[in-house]
């Protein structure tokens, strides 16, 4: 197993570590206050992980402060979890990354298999002692803008992934049955592969073995010799896929889009592909 | 605490495939709904009893899936 990755065994064990912090993301986000791993902090991806004034990620400044009253500083190992096979567990180790946190993992199987195993839960939120974190960067060579994706799909210059559902692909949906409808057209970024996120996982919310993932990219064309971009609706499940490429697979120039299909599907003019 | 009770089932509601997962924790009986593609959570509920659970969660469930618009694609 790749070292970015942790078992719930190995959560249990060291969970209480004095350099170990415990985060839980979700995208439901009443899940932590339903019963989360003892000890873990729970960090609300609506307005904890992001600029809620523009549409950005989270400003340095306020992910100092976040990690810092979350108890963590430089030097600590982050392990994230969440629900939906941790979309947004994936989204936060992104930011991190893009912010230069050293020591950052995910929970295989995410919350599903914690609590699938019976494992501890805890409904009493967490508190920590405050800590000093200085971040840098962040390192936007790990995130797409809109004239990078446009330049490549244009000239086909990177291998951009679309990670949303067959369905959303085509257009068949605007999105996610259940959520609300995001964009005002429906289909694809032109000359994008359909890998949708959820090829990456077992049944049980674990990432699956090396070999499978590297085959299901390859089988794409996709074999880390070239620039990859993912993408979905609002780039947390394109942030799954770039964890993949980047941290499990190890490929070099991956980059996640996180305007992704609510910036491309709302722009006037773009180009859009059917099916 | 630990989860008592854990279950996870498909189902299709309303021409959607769906994922129900319920599990008890304390004295709460806790129900969330998936779609199964592309496999996000969307609907939740919460109660005395496992049945009473699922019935608000799937009440819940197959009112957000009435609103999701099927396009034909060429």
């Amino acid at each position: 197993m790749a070292d970015v990755l942790v078992t719930t065994d190995w959560v249990a064990q060291h969970s209480k570590d004095a350099n170990v912090r415990i985060v839980e993301v979700d995208v439901d986000t009443t899940a932590y206050d339903q019963g989360h791993v003892p000890g873990a902090a729970g960090w609300n991806w609506t307005t904890e992980l992001c600029d809620t004034l523009v549409r950005d990620i989270i400003p340095i400044k306020k992910l100092e402060d976040l990690l810092g009253r979350s108890g963590i500083d430089n030097k600590t190992t982050i392990v994230l979890y969440g629900d939906n096979n941790n979309w947004f567990a994936a989204w936060a180790f992104w930011q991190l990354k893009m912010y230069g946190h050293a020591d950052v993992r995910i929970m295989d199987g995410g919350r599903k298999k914690w609590v699938a195993e019976s494992r501890e839960l805890s409904t009493e939120k967490s508190s920590f002692a405050p800590k000093t974190y200085k971040a840098s960067g962040p390192d936007t060579s790990l995130r797409a803008f809109l004239p990078e994706v446009q330049q490549a799909s244009a000239a086909r210059k990177a291998a951009l992934v679309d990670v949303r559902s067959p369905a959303e692909f085509t257009g068949e949906i605007l999105a996610p049955p259940g959520l609300p409808e995001t964009c005002q057209r429906g289909g694809h970024i032109p000359g994008a592969k359909s890998i949708p996120w959820g090829k990456n996982c077992n049944d049980d919310g674990t990432f699956k073995s090396l070999d499978e993932l590297k085959k299901l990219y390859a089988d794409q064309g996709i074999k880390g010799d070239g620039p990859v971009i993912a993408y979905c609706r609002i780039g947390e499940r394109s942030s799954i896929t770039w964890f993949v490429l980047k941290h499990l697979l190890g490929f070099e120039n991956v980059k996640n889009y996180d305007g992704s299909w609510t910036e491309w599907g709302n722009l006037v003019g773009a180009p859009v592909e059917k099916p | 605490m630990k989860a008592e009770g854990y279950n996870r089932r498909r189902q299709d509601l309303g021409g959607w495939p769906i994922e129900i997962e319920t599990y008890k924790l304390g004295d709460v009986y806790y129900c969330t709904i998936n779609n199964v593609d592309p496999g996000a959570r969307f609907a939740r509920a919460e109660g005395p009893t496992r049945e009473h659970a699922e019935a608000m969660a799937l009440e819940k469930a197959e009112r957000y899936l009435a609103q999701t618009r099927r396009f034909t694609v060429t």
